[in-house]
């Protein structure tokens, strides 16, 4: 009795299914269509349907999205927005847009026009889109579980004011933002609290400011990045919880420009992240509990420059390789530990041949002290003088801070 | 004068003087490069060689050379040949065999090790090195006359150049380290040639670091092309005026 019930409820549950399924249509857009814009497909679909768009150069104005659609491009149809409008506005759920070539939305600060917005929406996905010169690439406000794959964005203005981010997310939660290229936007991505999400195997290169800026931004993790020759590096500040693996930070050049800057971050965790060419590989204000191991630092200027302000930090068997300066400090308070690293420039020895240095090993020299304080005395560097100075400061340290010393440090490479 | 030049070549290798520091700057460089696992701190003491080593010997070389030549120099001002053409086949002798020592004891090396923008700076700026000292030595033996006081007198020029020098620039800086100072260096260090050396040779090594706020204003002088130009023409001043400054007095000292 009670199964042939169940089977009944089964069969009614299933024939729901294909009502619900051949009830989404299939709407072509294109010159051979019925519809010939973009616009008209959208009016003509119901929540469910899919609109197809053939190539074509589009002038849609501002297209609004607030039906769950599947917006498909074949062969990268372009929505120009004519350096006016906002292009695609997404105000509905699961809404999809994928494969079209964006170009040229209107700038405007006030507005924050952008090639694709989303609107208070959950679990929208836009990938494959090519988008060049929108002011802001791809923006994200009060988003959640939302996917940004593949995208590539480009813009080729030069002010950081006639310039967005290229992919921005505000106030938004569970975003996957995943194998995008960013290039000449003001910040490549750039995140304002926002929550639980993934940013993966993202390359963001020559962007006018920041390859990636997130504040406020808790519970993240970066994953296998690429953040290299943007004007500043790559600036987080504010968050806690954030983790960053295996991520590359590279020739990031001037005094203001950092391979990553950490300010007020808390309860960090970096592994296995490069660090190559920057001026300074890592720049700590303010940072917590911050553990760092198997990273590699490279032919940097500065590896690492720790403020007094940071506290608990750890950093375990990293590689510090070819760099000008290991680590430069302000102040002489230490309160942050060095252990089991590699450090090139070592000169202990290790009598008894457990791999591990018998002398503590101190990476701020004397002179790099002086650098910090009359930035002019580079000009002197690796001159007699400055050598010899850094030498009796290694046997009678006085101006270097007494704590801040790798104790155990390696005699190989750690990895 | 090429005859003289000649003479004077001869004279030195046969010395076996020159034949040492060629040997003992191939072992250092080769040992250098070969010990340590990465070529950058192999560049870093050769770099040490280059900006230390290099002037002191050319320094003490030429000037105990040139004493005790005096007696040949005698002979040669006694025939009928000018003095300016002995005196800068002098220094056109010494300078030849101590740039082909340096050559063939670092360049080789170098070109093996690093074939590249820093191996080839490092090889110019040795050379440099080598014939600015070998005329700063010839000028101040033209001033004494004693042997051994010519000698402590070059002791301390190169004292002064590679260790003095470089201390007062550093009190320079901590004195007036309210002011914008970055311009001021620039004319400062053209005010020593190891200095002007070492900052060309910087540019090719720490560009990272270089890049920093102060470091810039200098990669953005020294790194152009009319910085480079600036700074080859002040280090061929500084083989220029010493070697003019040196024949005028020769021409009219009482030997």
């Amino acid at each position: 009795m009670g199964g042939r019930a169940e089977v009944k409820h089964c069969l009614f549950i299933l024939s729901l299914f294909f009502c619900y399924a051949t009830s989404a249509k299939t709407i072509h857009v294109g010159s051979s269509h019925p519809y010939k814009t973009v616009t008209a497909g959208l009016e003509a679909a119901l929540a469910g349907d899919t609109v197809l768009v053939d190539a074509g150069h589009y002038k849609e104005k501002n297209l609004v999205i607030n039906k769950r659609i599947f917006l498909i491009g074949i062969n990268y149809p372009v929505l120009d927005g004519e350096k006016k409008y906002e292009i695609i506005s997404i105000m509905a759920d699961a809404v999809v847009v994928d494969g079209f070539k964006i170009i040229g939305s209107g700038i405007s600060s006030l507005q924050d026009l952008s090639g694709i917005k989303i609107y208070d929406s959950k679990k929208v996905i836009v990938k494959n889109n090519i988008l060049e010169d929108t002011f802001f690439g791809i923006y994200t406000q009060n988003g959640v579980d939302c996917t940004i794959e593949n995208n590539r964005l480009i813009s080729s203005s030069k002010g950081e004011q006639q310039n967005g981010n290229g992919i921005h997310c505000w106030k938004s939660e569970g975003m996957r933002i995943i194998g995008n290229q960013v290039t000449g936007h003001r910040d490549g991505i750039y995140l304002e609290f926002v929550t639980n999400s993934i940013i993966w195997r993202n390359t963001s290169i020559k962007n006018v400011r920041y390859g990636l800026h997130f504040m406020f931004s808790n519970d993240d993790t970066y994953v296998a990045n690429v953040f290299s020759n943007n004007g500043s590096g790559v600036s987080v500040m504010f968050s806690q919880r954030i983790k960053m693996l295996s991520n590359y930070f590279e020739e990031n050049w001037g005094d203001a420009a950092y391979g990553i800057l950490l300010k007020e971050i808390s309860d960090g965790y970096m592994e296995g992240n490069h660090f190559r060419k920057n001026t300074s590989a890592i720049y700590m204000e303010g940072a917590n509990r911050i553990l760092m191991k198997r990273n590699t630092f490279e032919n940097n200027g500065w590896a690492l420059k720790i403020q007094a302000s940071c506290m608990d930090v750890v950093l375990e068997q990293n590689n510090f390789v070819g760099n000008t300066f290991d680590v430069g400090t302000n102040g002489s308070l230490v309160l942050n530990r060095f252990t089991n690293n590699y450090w090139d420039k070592y000169e202990g020895y290790d009598l008894d041949k457990d791999k591990i240095g018998d002398i503590p090993y101190r990476p701020v020299s004397m002179f790099s002290m002086i650098v910090e304080k009359y930035p002019t005395a580079m000009i002197l560097f690796r001159t007699f003088i400055t050598a010899l100075l850094d030498k009796t400061e290694k046997i009678l340290p006085s101006l270097t801070p007494e704590n801040l010393k790798d104790t155990a440090p390696l005699m190989k490479k750690a990895f | 004068m090429t005859k003289i030049i000649k003479y004077v070549i001869a004279d030195i290798l046969r010395n076996r003087m020159v034949l040492v520091y060629t040997l003992f700057l191939l072992a250092s460089s080769f040992t250098v490069f070969s010990l340590e696992d990465n070529s950058s701190k192999g560049l870093l003491s050769l770099l040490n060689i280059i900006l230390i080593v290099v002037p002191l010997v050319s320094l003490i070389f030429s000037t105990i050379y040139v004493y005790n030549s005096a007696e040949f120099v005698e002979l040669l001002v006694s025939q009928p040949l000018k003095r300016k053409s002995i005196w800068l086949s002098l220094f056109s002798g010494l300078a030849a065999s101590l740039s082909i020592a340096f050559l063939i004891g670092a360049g080789i090396p170098l070109l093996i090790y690093q074939a590249n923008m820093i191996g080839f700076t490092m090889i110019m700026v040795g050379i440099m090195l080598s014939i600015i000292f070998v005329s700063i030595a010839l000028l101040a033996t033209v001033n004494t006359r004693d042997k051994a006081k010519g000698i402590g007198v070059a002791v301390m020029l190169w004292l002064y150049f590679s260790l003095l020098f470089d201390g007062f620039v550093l009190f320079l800086l901590f004195q007036f380290a309210d002011y914008p100072l970055e311009k001021p260096m620039i004319a400062v260090s053209a005010l020593n040639p190891i200095d002007l050396s070492r900052i060309l040779i910087l540019l090719q090594l720490d560009v990272s670091a270089m890049m920093g706020y102060t470091g810039a204003v200098f990669k953005d002088f020294f790194g152009t092309s009319t910085g480079l130009i600036f700074s080859v023409t002040i280090l061929f001043l500084w083989i220029a005026l010493p070697v003019w400054f040196s024949t005028r007095q020769f021409n009219t000292k009482d030997l």
